[in-house]
This record gives C-alpha cells, structure tokens and sequence, in this order.
C-alpha cells in the first residue's frame, strides 16, 4: 500500500477507499493531473457535464436520491466559483456533497495567477468544512475527513482544494484507519430524559401535530415515523423538504404547511397546542411572520443540529439527535405514558381537522382563457409516473405545484432546491438521480425559465445514456414573480416576460438539437398520450414543452411576511375557521 | 447591550481564525475584541473573543462556532471570576515642562516608559478595559500623538484549566 505513486493518483485511489462510484465534472487546466489516473480507474464513472453548476446540482441529485454522498470535480479559478452556487444549494438544504476542485500550484498561491480564486475562502460561509491540501501525503486522511463530514451529523457539502504541484509529485498512499476530528463530535443519541419529557407532553396534547421536516429523510426515519404517527394518531405535516418521508395516502398527512401549503397544514400549525418538530428549522417560508406562528404551541424540537434548536422560536423540549433515534426513542416513551393510561382523546382535533379539509381541500381552477392547466399536467405526470418515479423541480410556481399535486409516497422521491430557491436546479439534480438510481423514472417538473438556466446538460442525458424525462411547464414568463407582480406590484408585469409561448427558443428544437427526444403538448386531451409517449422512451431522453396559460397562481399563499393567519385560500379568499362551511 | 467574553480553543491551523472571525460577521456580529495567540500546547491555539450582544444570540453564535470543524471548544468567562487584560501602547506628546506629569502619571498606573525622544514618550500599561480607559484620559491632555491597543485576554482565577480533564489536542 506504500509504493510511490503521484497526488492524483493518490486522490483517485482515495476516491475509491471512499466508495466513490461516479464523479461529475469538467477538465482543466489546474485539475488536469487528476483527470489522467481518472481515466483508467475502474468502477469510477467521471460524468462529463457541460457547467460546474451542473455537475454540483448533479451530485445533490445523486445524494438525494440515494442518500450517498455526491461528488463533483472542478478546475480552479472560474470552474471552481461556477461550482458555486450549486455549493450554497446543497449547503441550505444540508445535502452531503464533495466537491474536489483544483488548484493553482503552491508557489503561485496568492499572486493572482491565471485562473486562480481563492475558492477556500470564498465558499467558507457555505460549506460544512473546506481544506487546501498543502502536502499530498495528506491527500488520503483529507478525502476521508471530508466523506466522514459531509455525510454524518447535519449533512452538507465538504470542499477539497488540491494545487496542481501536490497532484503532481510523488507521494505514499496510506488509507487511514481512523479519523482524528477533535472538534467534531456530532450528538447523534438523544438525552432519555428529554424523550421522555417530550412523550409526556404528546400524551397531554389536545391538538399535536407532527412538524416533519427534511431531516426524517435524512436520517432515513421513515419507518419510524409512520409507527409513532400510527401510535399516536397525531396528524403530520410534512414540509417541501420532506415531501415523501411519510405517505401522502396516509390518512393522517394533512399535507404540506408553508407559504404555498394547503390551508388545513397551515391552520393545524396555527391552532395547534403542541408542535413535535422533528428535523425541522422553521423556516420562514413555513411559520410565515414568526411573532404571530404557532401562538398557543408548546414546542418539542429534535434535530441533529444544536444550533438549529431554540434559533427561531424557543422551544420547551430541546432534543438533540439523529431523527432516526429520536423517533425511535420516543415511540418507546410514548408507549410507556400509553402503558400508565394517559392519553388525550383526539377526536375533537381530528374532527376540526376533518371539518377543514373538506372545506379547503387543495384545487386549482381551469384557466378562463381555455389554456392548458399547469396543475393538471403535473397532476397528470404525478399519477402515470406513479409513487416509484422520482420528481426533481425548478424553483417557483411548477415547483410548487409539483409539491402539491403529486402524491409522495416513498422517501427520496422529490427533490427540489428548497433553502437556496435555486433556479435552474432540476434538470441537472435530474441527471444526478438518474444516474445513481438508473432503473427509475426520473421526471425533471421543470419551468421555462429553470430550464434555460441549465439545460445545456441535455447534452450530456444524451450521450452518457441518461434517460430523464424533462416537463418544461412552459408559461412563457418567471411565473412566480409575475404571480408577485399581479399581486403585489398592481399587475405591473416588469421584466417576467420569456416569450418562451412564442417559441424563442422552440423547446423541441432545443431537444431536437440536443438528440433528445421533443414533444410539445397544448390541449388537454393530449396530456395523457404526451406523457405515456414520453414513458416509453428510454434510449434517450425526453423534453416535453406543455405551453400552458399564463395566469395560473399558487394558491394557498401566505403572503410574504405576513401570519400564517392571513392565508388567502384562494385570490381575495380567506378561510373561515370558526364556520368552514362559510367560506 | 452585555459584553460577553469568549475564550475559544482552536487548531492551530492555517485559515481558522478567518474561519471565526467570518462566522461572526456573516451571522451579523461585531466582535468588540479578538485576540488569538498560542496555548501550552502547540497544536491548540486559543482565541479571547469580546463581543456586545444579549444572551439569546450569544447562545446562537456559540452554537454555530462550535460547529466549525477546527473549533475544540468554547468557554464564557464569568468577569467576576476572571482576570481579563488589554496592552496599551501610547506615545505622548512632552516638552520640558509636561515631562514629569507624565511620567508622573503614567508611574501612578503602573504603567512602563518604553521610549523616550525629545518631544515624546511611549507608555505602555496593561489592565482592564476601565483602567486603560482612565490612563487614556489622564493623557490626553498632554496631547496623544499614536496609541495600539491588544485585544483582551483573559482567564478564569482558581486553580482549574479549561483543557483539563478532556483530550483536546489532535493525535501528531
């Protein structure tokens, strides 16, 4: 295991200690050494995109949807800042993610050489950790710190920086059989007597609701979910970043709570007496103006991450933990307050519960104009690609109707760019999906306006056989910033215009162009048939443009800044609590 | 709004107090004082840290500094039961006549001459930020020409250590 051999092949024997199976990324200059051992490595798949973007968004992708830790590899200087972004996405929404970057060489460290950044200090505030590898023999001890900190504790993206000179000269590989991070120590088991604590408030609770956020996914508790929630019979809300960690068929999902979730999610939280938040940040685009959130709730907090805990609202019952142990501890707490006999009757919840839902069910109209439905079409894809497929989304109205209207059912199947809003996102998370689960359907639900931002990656769906499906929800304009402009801006639509409806750039074309396979669907009725044409290709992938109406909005919405108690049902409609039935 | 002060125990490695210091920018603190320096222990470094903020957010910034990767640990000094000291360095401006009141006052502080020129000296005095403030003001009627102040630094009294008891250091 010592014979001499360079940096780089250091890094790549490295890669493949760590379990490495694909790596996203584009040559350069700076990079180049690692590229020549990558080409004979086997068992080592390099994807080459088109952007560093794509590949970042890439490795989320494959990290979502497979709950492995996505790798993306990059040059210095400008292939390192295009890496980005795609950094900060994973980063807000704590995707564990490697992006291997390479670097000026150490002589020419800081003389602004050409195509040198300072990528280590520029993405300090947006990773986990980051190293500049000084010395190669610390090549292998640094890719498995970065593994073991991207991918434990509050996941998130981990960058390595290697000058060119430390991947060129000669060193010794020795694996390391234990890592040495003095300070970092993540608390991973939760305190006993919080569980308890926390069981002994749900078996008090007149109105619980079970906050479930994208955490749950993380720590892979969905099992352990769905048996406290049937113990329990507490109802669940499930957050954009945890759509899928528990059925939406289950009888207890009142769906998803936020800005644009359905009003009974929302209303739940407000009146609720006792919010279990599990893996959950409240974020602000679920408790809407904070002050005014959750007023009469006493709070339960479990997440992995202590500063998360009491950072928005304070909470009565901190937990800190892995939400796989949590929820594992409290169904054992919970059984013991239900063994002593004490539990509250929630059937005057569940009946108000009941009584919202059937007055404010999720729905959307038909457009005036005769256009195609937005929300009928994604509905559609969600209900023939079924609960197997995985749905990856832009950002903005598609994304949450994608949210919305398709029925989650399993974990990992809906990914989406939700703490960063990324636009552009889904199609290269797609192509990442896809690759780490390939014998999926993978379904890009994406908007026009995402699309443009990167979908020069059908180039490489195309030729490396990556066969996503892309539903461009073509509405012409940025439709949620039109939404706002309608809203807010009275009607003035500045600047949101794609004249995408007008077929610049005409999206078969484009796919045409790119050797996918174009479809274009305007009518209804031809929906259906779009979509199972679409499903039945598999040698290439597929770009459906579905020009749709330009006026559909995101109802439920809690307008920006405002109480989750101000939620407009529908434009100029707000729900009547008290008396459903008068709406 | 209080003043806080941190001891922090850090690797001594390259990068980590732009690491600490961007932490407390980007999360929307000033930090009043920062003094870093070596430990005992050549592989720790350890930063005093004074910052100005209510206990709330106090709470969320050691958080989030304890998760920095390079951060061993983190220690609120109680100011009743810790020494904290600052280095004053100042150059006064003297002549004939203000000669001897300065130096008189500058011996009244027990604070040292490290430099002497014809129309000027340079004090040095170490204390607590009130102590220096009042030698400042004694001062500066003689008129200050330059003065550099450290930051604090601080420990707590007694006989216990904040790195006993737990391996800190990283294995060489």
């Amino acid at each position: 295991m010592t014979e001499p051999l360079t940096g780089a092949q250091s890094l790549v024997r490295s890669l493949e200690h760590a379990g490495v199976d694909v790596v996203f990324g584009i040559p350069g200059g700076a990079i180049l050494p690692a590229y020549d051992p990558l080409f004979d490595a086997e068992g080592l798949r390099h994807i080459l995109v088109r952007h560093e973007q794509g590949a970042g968004h890439a490795a989320t992708g494959y990290a979502q949807a497979t709950g492995r830790v996505g790798v993306c590899m990059a040059t210095s200087g400008p292939g390192a800042t295009n890496l980005v972004t795609a950094i900060a996405d994973a980063y807000m929404d704590s995707v564990p993610i490697i992006a291997i970057t390479g670097q000026v060489g150490r002589a020419m460290i800081g003389t602004d050489a050409f195509q040198e950044a300072d990528i280590v200090g520029i993405t300090m505030p947006i990773t986990k950790h980051n190293y500049l590898v000084q010395d190669s023999a610390d090549i292998p001890r640094i890719i498995a710190e970065a593994f073991h900190i991207a991918a434990t504790g509050r996941p998130g993206p981990v960058l390595v920086d290697i000058p060119k000179d430390v991947l060129v000269e000669e060193t010794t590989f020795v694996w390391p059989d234990r890592l040495d991070l003095p300070g970092y120590r993540p608390t991973t088991k939760p305190h006993g007597k919080q569980v308890r604590e926390a069981a002994r408030l749900i078996a008090a609770a007149e109105r619980p609701v079970l906050y479930v956020g994208g955490g749950v996914l993380k720590a892979q508790a969905s099992p352990e979910l769905r048996e406290l929630a049937d113990l329990t019979g507490i109802p669940v809300v499930t957050t954009l970043m945890a759509r899928g960690a528990f059925p939406d068929s289950h009888p207890q999902h009142l769906g998803m709570p936020g800005m644009h979730g359905n009003v009974t999610a929302v209303t739940a939280m407000q009146k609720s007496d006792l919010l279990v938040a599990l893996g959950a940040r409240f974020d602000d685009r679920v408790t809407g103006q904070l002050s005014t959130f959750a007023p009469g709730a006493r709070i339960v907090h479990a997440d992995v991450d202590p500063a998360e805990i009491g950072k928005n609202r304070v909470t009565d019952v901190p937990i800190v933990g892995d939400a796989k142990a949590v929820i594992a501890e409290l169904i054992e707490a919970c059984r013991a307050e239900r063994a002593d006999g004490t539990t509250t009757d929630l059937a005057p919840w569940w009946k108000q519960l009941d009584a919202w839902r059937t007055a404010y069910p999720l729905g959307y109209d038909e457009p005036a104009d005769g256009s195609l439905s937005p929300q009928y079409v994604i509905s559609r894809i969600g209900a023939l690609a079924g609960p197997d497929a995985i749905y990856a989304a832009g950002v903005g109205q598609h994304q949450m109707w994608a949210a919305q209207f398709i029925a989650y059912e399993k974990p990992r199947t809906w990914l989406n760019s939700g703490g960063a809003g990324t636009m552009g996102y889904g199609l290269p998370a797609a192509m990442g999906a896809q690759v780490g689960v390939p014998d999926a359907t993978v379904w890009c639900i994406d908007g026009d306006g995402c699309f443009q931002m990167t979908n020069q990656e059908l180039a490489t769906c195309a030729l490396e056989d990556i066969p996503i499906k892309v539903a461009v929800i073509n509405n012409g304009n940025l439709g949620m910033v039109r939404q706002w402009q309608t809203l807010f801006y009275e009607g003035r639509h500045s600047n949101t215009g794609l004249g995408t409806r007008r077929f610049i750039p005409d999206f078969v074309k484009l796919a045409e162009a790119y050797g996918c396979l174009g479809l274009r669907c305007e009518k209804a009725d031809e929906v259906d048939g779009v979509i199972e044409q679409a499903m039945a290709v598999n040698d290439r992938p597929v770009v459906v443009d579905f020009v749709v109406g330009e006026d559909a909005m995101v109802w439920p919405m809690v307008p920006s800044g405002t109480s989750n108690d101000m939620i407009m049902s529908a434009r100029d409609t707000r729900p009547n609590y008290d008396n459903p039935e008068a709406v | 709004m209080p003043r806080h002060t941190l001891a922090v125990l850090v690797e001594n490695k390259p990068g980590v107090l732009a690491r600490v210091s961007g932490l407390f920018s980007r999360r929307g603190f000033n930090i009043d004082s920062l003094a870093v320096g070596p430990t005992e222990d050549a592989l720790v470094s350890r930063m005093t840290i004074v910052v100005n903020v209510e206990e709330l957010p106090l709470e969320q910034v050691t958080k989030q500094l304890n998760k920095l990767v390079n951060v061993l640990k983190i220690v609120e000094l109680d100011p009743t039961a810790s020494v904290g000291r600052e280095l004053l360095m100042v150059k006064v401006r003297v002549d004939a006549q203000t000669r001897a009141h300065v130096l008189e006052s500058a011996a009244l502080f027990r604070a040292h001459v490290v430099d002497v020129a014809t129309d000027a000296v340079t004090i040095e005095a170490t204390g607590g930020p009130d102590k220096l403030a009042a030698l400042i003001a004694v001062l500066e009627p003689f008129g200050i020409r330059e003065m550099v102040q450290s930051g604090m630094v601080a420990l707590a009294r007694g006989g216990r250590s904040i790195t006993g008891g737990e391996r800190l250091r990283p294995a060489s």
